[in-house]
């Protein structure tokens, strides 16, 4: 590993009584530990296996880039993910939108300016909302806009409840980012006479600023393939419904859930025929599941690669 | 860590200049003549050029020289600049104010969860005709609410999942640090966060409708050991608390093996070097310097999965069955509902204050749980920072 590792030679003082049976022990050891790696990659490249090979066909049509599911029955073939597509990108977007400011200035406070109480409490706060489940955060958004100000359910909530588990994505990485610009920028800057805040904005967060995007796009990777809040805060369209304010609206978590609550047992569709055994009627609706499910994976792993690309452009790279 | 000294101090001292009357020599050059000069504007347009770059007379002419060249002007542009001046810290309390703001914004937003989970749930919890914490009912039409059934699922299939993933997790952290050769290290790692980034939606369809029947047989096979109330054949073959289990544990892995990758990569070199000098063999190694080093970081990670597979909704939402009314049981070869997969099933049905609040309290029992157990972890990892 290192340079300086001594080799471990026959004549070291352990190395004499049952030398056998530590060797076996060793090497028992790299054993168990290169079989946990690759017992990790066997769900991985299941799942993704599962998913590509099942979904594929689906999505490779142009309509399922353009069509909607209006009209178009559980067990019926066709039908497209535009309606989902296009509802997953708004709900997102306005989470988006509320989350980077208050994020990267959360990130900054804590980073150049926190110290003291304010600071603490503000860092565990942090902590406990990167722990809350996404459930906890869509019931206490019901509770506060359906149960107490008598609000209906709609997509825009979805973004709202969306918000708390970006949030603390955001957060984090601003913090970590700007913990790695150096000190000496600073300092320099304020030698110039520059102050605090322009500092702050035209020579700190510009010298973390890929880092800080991969923090953003890591957030919004979070928060697309999140399901709990759309149970309980909109209910599912099949049809296109661009507004976010009022009515239901598809989405593609949305999407998995209804296609696979309709499904029947398992991935086969059984009914009966006209002399009332159960056959096997209809393959579509699940073509349907997998096909959404390979598109959200796209593009949530999508956005994991450029977080990661973004990345390597950091200038604060540690 | 930030470094107080350097950001902290510095700005509060220009603050200070500004105010002494401008006659002061090096206050008038701090303040008025380097921002506005080329110094500046000209490291707003390039803030990533190295420091010294900047022409050396501005940085020397803002400790004295400058000064001397600003007393010969007119004493009207010294006040101008003051005013200039005021300005600029009116703008720094606007930003200051911002970001202490936002701050104050999680920390609010923090508690008002908690605040509003509460004020939902109480009243629910005085119309419940049972103990909320010791029945095992759940008929909130009949304002009948007792969590032990799903609080049982919820424990167990968590306990599970960690029984599951920790060890296997550890066992990829001490791969990815001190096994696999140094090229492939890094891809191992990104390979095993892709597993997080996979939405919970999409294992809850692949493993109730792949994985589960896979599962069967080891389910069959388990059934020998019935003897033990946990694995007693109730008769589910798919759709189990273990199916769910496997699943979650599956979904913390990734989790669990970042954080103890981080400390296993920090032990440090001289207790590595210290097991080589005793002619130890690599596992004899890890054993003594690696893992005693690591295990309020892997405890910490293991309590940060646990929090994440307690809150787990939607993967659980579409594999766990729900089984009809029947006595309790320990075993995990039986369908159930967790907190979080109870509310989900029931999104639909919050008609009335006192069923929605039936479901408030159980989130809010789901919130302390959480909050709980990721307390524990961020302690243990912060106690730990301040050793090393």
């Amino acid at each position: 590993m290192t340079t300086a590792v001594v080799e471990r030679g026959p004549g070291a003082s352990l190395a004499s009584p049952g030398r056998g049976r530590r060797k076996i022990k060793n090497g028992v050891a790299t054993t168990v530990i290169t079989l946990c790696f690759l017992v990790a990659l066997v769900p991985l490249v299941w799942l993704l296996w599962t998913v590509i090979s099942r979904g594929w066909h689906v999505i490779v049509k142009s309509s399922w880039w353009t069509g909607t599911e209006r009209g178009i029955g559980y067990r019926d073939p066709g039908g497209g993910a535009y309606h989902a597509i296009i509802g997953t990108l708004e709900q997102v977007a306005l989470c988006t939108v509320i989350s980077v400011p208050i994020g990267l200035l959360v990130g900054v406070y804590l980073v150049e300016y926190g110290r003291g109480a304010l600071s603490r409490v503000t860092s565990f706060m942090v902590d406990i909302l990167t722990g809350i489940p996404s459930i906890v955060a869509a019931l206490f958004i019901y509770a506060v806009f359906i149960t107490t100000l008598h609000g209906q359910r709609a997509a825009w909530l979805v973004s709202l409840a969306l918000v708390m588990l970006m949030l603390p994505v955001i957060v984090r990485t601003t913090e970590e980012m700007l913990k790695l610009v150096p000190n000496e920028l600073r300092e320099a800057s304020y030698a110039l006479g520059v102050r605090k805040w322009k500092t702050i904005l035209r020579v700190v967060m510009p010298t973390a600023f890929s880092g800080l995007i991969t923090g953003i796009v890591l957030g919004i990777a979070r928060v697309a393939g999140e399901t709990a809040p759309l149970l309980i805060l909109v209910g599912y369209a099949s049809g296109l419904n661009t507004n976010l304010f009022s009515g239901f609206q598809g989405s593609l978590p949305g999407m998995i859930n209804d296609q696979f609550t309709n499904l029947g047992s398992g991935n086969k569709a059984y009914g009966l025929d006209a002399n009332g055994n159960r056959v096997l009627i209809h393959n579509y609706a699940p073509d349907r599941l997998w096909g959404t499910a390979l598109t959200l994976v796209i593009i949530v792993m999508a956005l994991n690669l450029i977080a990661r690309l973004v990345g390597r452009f950091n200038k604060v790279a540690n | 860590m930030t470094d107080p000294t350097s950001t902290g101090a510095t700005g509060p001292r220009l603050t200070v200049n500004k105010d002494e009357p401008p006659l002061s020599p090096p206050s008038i050059a701090g303040e008025s003549v380097v921002p506005r000069g080329a110094g500046g504007d000209s490291l707003g347009d390039d803030p990533t050029a190295p420091p010294i770059d900047r022409p050396a007379s501005a940085v020397v002419g803002s400790a004295q020289p400058l000064g001397v060249s600003t007393l010969e002007k007119s004493p009207v542009l010294g006040a101008g600049s003051v005013a200039a001046g005021g300005k600029k810290q009116f703008a720094d309390r606007i930003f200051a104010g911002l970001a202490s703001g936002a701050s104050g914004f999680v920390i609010i937003l923090v508690a008002l969860v908690a605040v509003f989970l509460v004020i939902k749930a109480v009243p629910a919890l005085g119309d419940d005709k049972v103990n909320f914490l010791t029945s095992r009912d759940w008929d909130v039409a009949g304002h009948r609410f007792g969590i032990v059934d799903l609080l049982w699922v919820t424990v167990i299939i968590s306990i599970l999942a960690m029984a599951i993933a920790v060890p296997i997790s550890i066992g990829i952290a001490l791969f990815i640090t001190h096994y696999a050769p140094r090229r492939l290290a890094r891809p191992v790692a990104y390979v095993i966060d892709l597993l997080a980034a996979i939405p919970s939606i999409v294992y809850g369809i692949w493993g109730i409708i792949v994985l589960a029947p896979k599962l069967e047989p080891v389910q069959r096979a388990l059934y020998h050991l019935s003897g033990i109330p946990i694995f007693k054949n109730k008769g589910y073959t798919t759709g189990t608390i273990f199916d769910g289990g496997v699943v979650l544990a599956i979904m913390i892995l990734p989790i669990v093996t970042a954080i103890s990758r981080d400390v296993f990569e920090r032990t440090p070199r001289t207790n590595i070097e210290a097991a080589w000098a005793l002619g130890a063999t690599k596992w004899e190694m890890v054993r003594m310097a690696v893992l005693p080093y690591g295990r309020p970081g892997v405890i910490s990670g293991a309590m940060l999965g646990l929090g994440r597979a307690l809150g787990e909704t939607i993967a659980l939402y579409l594999i766990l069955s729900k089984p009809s009314a029947g006595p309790f049981s320990f075993s995990i070869f039986y369908g159930g509902e967790t907190f979080a997969s109870k509310i989900a099933n029931n999104a639909q049905e919050f008609s009335t204050p006192t069923q929605t609040g039936a479901y408030i309290a159980a989130g809010l029992v789901l919130f302390v749980l959480t909050f709980v157990v990721n307390a524990a972890a961020r302690w243990i990892v912060n106690r730990r920072r301040e050793f090393s």
